[in-house]
């Protein structure tokens, strides 16, 4: 665990805020006391090598892990000992590093899932299929359809999940997540497995989605991206943080260049 | 991909199956009433396994809570034994929610063992005579004739129409479910729950509703086979009834409906057929499931397109 | 068991005390035999992450050849009680042993590349033949182990008087355990199959062949499940077709119990369910006593899925 220099101090302001977050399987401290904050309408990128850690912030984040000790905030709400399906309802919303989508499903469908819990109607609805289930189910399709044709997949709203490309596999994730209208967007590695066209193109699109007045925090190991997307970055290795600050500053900060050329070549 | 064909040949059989009785003698008419039973439950049970993906090998212990509940209530405070049957739902389907609250979230083959022992302390409950009234090994005898309308039900040829009735019920209901916001998410369940709870769907929830419906449905096919049998024992509900439900609606092609009826004809009724190897019957059972999980493990008549069921999916519910 | 010891018309509290060991040998015999048909599940999960549901029926054709060699061979005539046992058991241990290679051929190979609910479906579909073919063979009433082969020489220790072959199964059972932990943390075959259970990708990297592995497995379990069928049928003297089932679950709920995929955790698991089992059946309930060992494994897996000597592991996400 480290206190790093450009150390930003958890704010009100703030959108999240994680206060010395750890979390430990078994014996292993997958996550150290790690502390930073995202302001709202940012976009944060979380970086390290391979096993600093990030994925595990994210699942911690959105409560598929619970941390042992430190607090996570969301406009002022504290996350810990929430279920993931609360969290998301807050206003998180989140793609995975290895896309999960609902395979075979079309991607209208897909796209639904997010618009699900601002829907209404349960079992008696569904099964007498009323009026009112009628109205909510169009309003959800023109949503979910919106959400497809904002990524580019208007027109593939039909096709099965698992014969998507894998580019459009990622967009249909990040579709699902904007249908459930978040305030933030957790993005993990969405450019892994794409090739330069499609990278740029989603660098595009993550400047839509800003634009819209959505808050972004992702991680990606395309530094190009990174670079050019974020306002603000934090480092990690071994489960702390070991930096943070403006792209500038941390391309030129000694540990971080340490971190990266004792470990990949990336940067 | 032709849906006015699926529905012309859907309205075929049902007229088909409308007129049956009037050319099938009363031992025939009896295994299509059975058939039409199974059928009701393997619907019910198609909704846990086939469409939420969660292993439930104990269907016949919600199927005895509904049959127990509407023979007691019939005979001992002499309850119309149709009025019985929202109360058989429900009483089967709170047994499930209570049961499965705390094993629902279990990784798939755990929660198939799960089920499996609730099945058998149920069945054990009612040999033991629970609370003294379920009546032991014996059962429970002198169960009412369903009356409607004044008429008694009571020749195979009514029942028929009353089972096939309710069939025919179900499917309207459920196909309408399947669509649905509900039908949906039991979809995203079985094909990964960790992204649907991770899309704000309450994944707890849906598998506890799930069970609840499905266990709610099983109880009210109970209250139909109290009502044709008029005696009903443990021995009806044993662990190899779960175990031929599971087998239709894998057979059949879990999630998919049409499937599910041609499996509960060819479970129950191919060995009516061939009731000279009545003794081989669970044998061809076994080799039956052996085969087709290599040779065709998405089943018989599998649901199509986007609705596909995917064993691929149901295995992620199963664990790593 | 409890029919066989009656209720002392006085209350004495030496009768008690016999009961009570009466009662816990009984079980500890019971649970020698569930933790030997535990290991055959266990180890069929460590390797495969597949309940291997036929390896009770494998147990019942344990009870059912060693019956047919029994008598047919007159093994005890012709040997002595001791060596005609020994010969029997292993001869019983080969034949099913090769049974569950084949049904590992036959059921589980095939769908080692497929989703796991197949193998599921398969093994449920292998069990329900197994049994069947039983029951087309021997018939469905209840087939008797001959009276006259056993002594029934009972043994006094420390002042108890036990039945021989309950000493001689707690003994047995509890070697056999001892010489397969032995051979799987000793030997090289041992580690071989250790590795294979932590990571089948990664043991074949290591030039391990996974295939042999899992053969191997289904050659161990089946031979330990089979002669604990036959003891089975030498204690009771009575056996089923459909034993293989009840006795199943319970051995996979003590592999549960002690936590599932680990050896000695299904020593432990099936020792202590024995003796719940056996206990509760004497001091709460004897009908309910098959409820005791399902309401264990539901009260496990609610409380802590990974069994007494488990190991927590989060789930990737």
């Amino acid at each position: 665990m480290s206190a790093a220099d450009g150390a930003i101090a958890p704010t009100e302001s703030a959108l999240l805020t994680l206060r010395e977050v750890t979390k430990s399987f078994g014996g292993l401290t997958a996550v150290n006391g790690v502390s930073f904050a995202v302001g709202e309408g940012a976009v944060v990128g979380l970086i390290g090598p391979n096993g600093a850690g990030k994925t595990t912030v994210f699942n911690l984040i959105t409560g598929n892990y619970q941390p042992n000790h430190g607090d996570i905030h969301f406009t002022g709400q504290r996350l810990n000992g929430l279920r993931t399906h609360r969290i998301i309802m807050l206003g998180i919303a989140r793609t995975f590093q290895n896309i999960r989508l609902f395979q075979q499903l079309t991607v209208l469908e897909n796209a639904l899932a997010g618009c699900h819990y601002r829907m209404s109607g349960g079992i008696l609805a569904g099964m007498l299929w009323l009026p009112t289930q009628r109205r909510v189910e169009k309003a959800a399709v023109e949503r979910a359809v919106q959400e497809l044709e904002f990524v580019g997949l208007g027109q593939q709203t039909l096709t099965v999940a698992k014969n998507l490309s894998y580019g459009d596999q990622r967009r249909l994730e990040i579709a699902r997540a904007l249908a459930t209208q978040p305030r933030l967007l957790i993005l993990d590695e969405p450019a892994g497995g794409m090739n330069e066209q499609e990278t740029e193109a989603l660098i595009g699109l993550i400047e839509q989605i800003r634009a819209r007045g959505i808050t972004i925090l992702l991680i990606e190991h395309d530094m190009r991206l990174v670079m050019r997307a974020c306002e603000k970055l934090v480092v990690l290795e071994h489960g702390g943080k070991i930096a943070e600050g403006s792209p500038e500053q941390v391309r030129s900060d000694p540990r971080v260049i340490e971190a990266y050329l004792g470990t990949e070549d990336e940067v | 991909m032709k849906p006015r064909l699926d529905w012309i040949g859907a309205g075929l059989f049902a007229a088909l199956l409308a007129v049956a009785p009037l050319f099938l003698n009363a031992y025939q008419v009896d295994v299509l009433n059975s058939i039409g039973l199974y059928a009701l439950l393997a619907l019910g049970l198609n909704l846990i396994l086939g469409e939420a993906g969660l292993f439930n090998m104990g269907h016949a212990a919600f199927y005895a809570m509904g049959a127990y509940t509407a023979a007691i209530l019939n005979t001992r405070y002499q309850i119309p034994i149709l009025w019985t049957l929202p109360l058989s739902g429900l009483v089967a389907g709170a047994f499930a929610l209570a049961v499965a609250r705390p094993v629902v979230h279990l990784r798939g083959d755990y929660l198939l063992i799960v089920t499996i022992g609730v099945g058998e302390i149920v069945r054990i409950a009612l040999v033991n005579d629970v609370f003294g009234i379920t009546g032991g090994a014996n059962g429970i005898f002198g169960i009412n004739r369903p009356r409607v309308f004044g008429y008694i039900i009571r020749r195979p040829e009514d029942f028929f129409y009353l089972i096939w009735g309710c069939v025919a019920l179900t499917i309207f209901l459920f196909l309408r479910l399947k669509r649905s916001r509900f039908g949906r998410a039991l979809n995203y369940l079985r094909e990964d729950a960790t992204a649907a709870e991770g899309s704000g769907i309450n994944t707890d929830y849906y598998k506890l509703a799930v069970f609840g419906l499905g266990a709610a449905w099983a109880g009210m096919a109970g209250t139909l086979f109290a009502a044709k049998m008029t005696i009903i024992s443990p021995e009806s509900f044993s662990f190899w009834e779960s175990v031929v439900l599971f087998m239709i609606v894998i057979l059949g092609g879990a999630g998919s409906i049409p499937g599910v009826l041609l499996a509960a004809f060819l479970v129950v009724g191919l060995p009516e057929l061939f009731r000279e190897f009545a003794g081989a019957r669970m044998l061809v059972f076994g080799l039956v499931m052996m085969v087709m999980m290599v040779v065709r493990p998405q089943g018989l008549w599998p649901a199509r397109g986007h609705q596909g069921f995917s064993l691929a999916a149901l295995a992620r519910a199963v664990g790593p | 068991m409890s029919q066989f010891f009656p209720f002392p018309a006085t209350l004495n509290l030496a009768n008690l005390v016999e009961e009570f060991f009466q009662q816990l040998t009984n079980g500890l015999a019971v649970g020698g035999i569930y933790a030997l048909i535990a290991l055959g599940y266990t180890m069929v999960y460590g390797v495969l992450k597949l309940i291997n549901f036929a390896h009770g029926d494998l147990f019942t054709y344990g009870a059912y050849l060693g019956l047919t060699l029994l008598t047919s061979l007159a093994l005890t005539d012709r040997l002595g009680f001791a060596l005609g046992v020994l010969v029997l058991a292993l001869m019983v241990m080969g034949l099913v042993a090769v049974l569950g290679a084949i049904l590992e051929r036959a059921a589980y190979r095939p769908l080692r590349q497929s989703p796991r609910l197949s193998a599921v479906v398969s093994a449920l579909g292998a069990s329900i033949f197994l049994q069947n073919t039983l029951m087309l063979i021997y018939g469905a009433r209840f087939q008797v182990y001959p009276e006259n082969i056993l002594p029934a020489t009972t043994l006094n220790i420390f002042g108890l008087y036990l039945p021989l072959m309950r000493v001689l199964i707690v003994l047995a059972s509890v070697l056999m355990m001892v010489a397969l932990y032995l051979f799987i943390q000793k030997t090289k075959i041992g580690t071989a199959i250790r590795a294979a259970a932590i990571d089948q990708d990664a043991a074949r990297l290591m030039g391990i062949d996974v295939n042999r592995v899992i053969m191997l497995v289904f050659l161990v379990g089946p031979a330990l499940g089979g002669v604990a069928g036959l003891m089975v049928g030498l204690y009771y003297g009575q056996i089923n077709f459909t034993m293989g089932w009840v006795y199943g679950m319970k051995a996979f709920t003590a592999a549960i119990l002690g936590g599932i995929g680990n050896i000695p955790g299904a020593m432990v698991g099936g020792l202590l369910l024995g003796v719940i089992e056996a206990l509760g059946a004497a001091y709460i309930s004897i009908a309910w006593k098959d409820a005791i060992a399902f309401c264990v494994l539901i009260l496990i897996l609610i409380v802590r899925p990974t069994g007494l000597l488990g190991e927590r592991v989060a789930d990737k996400v």
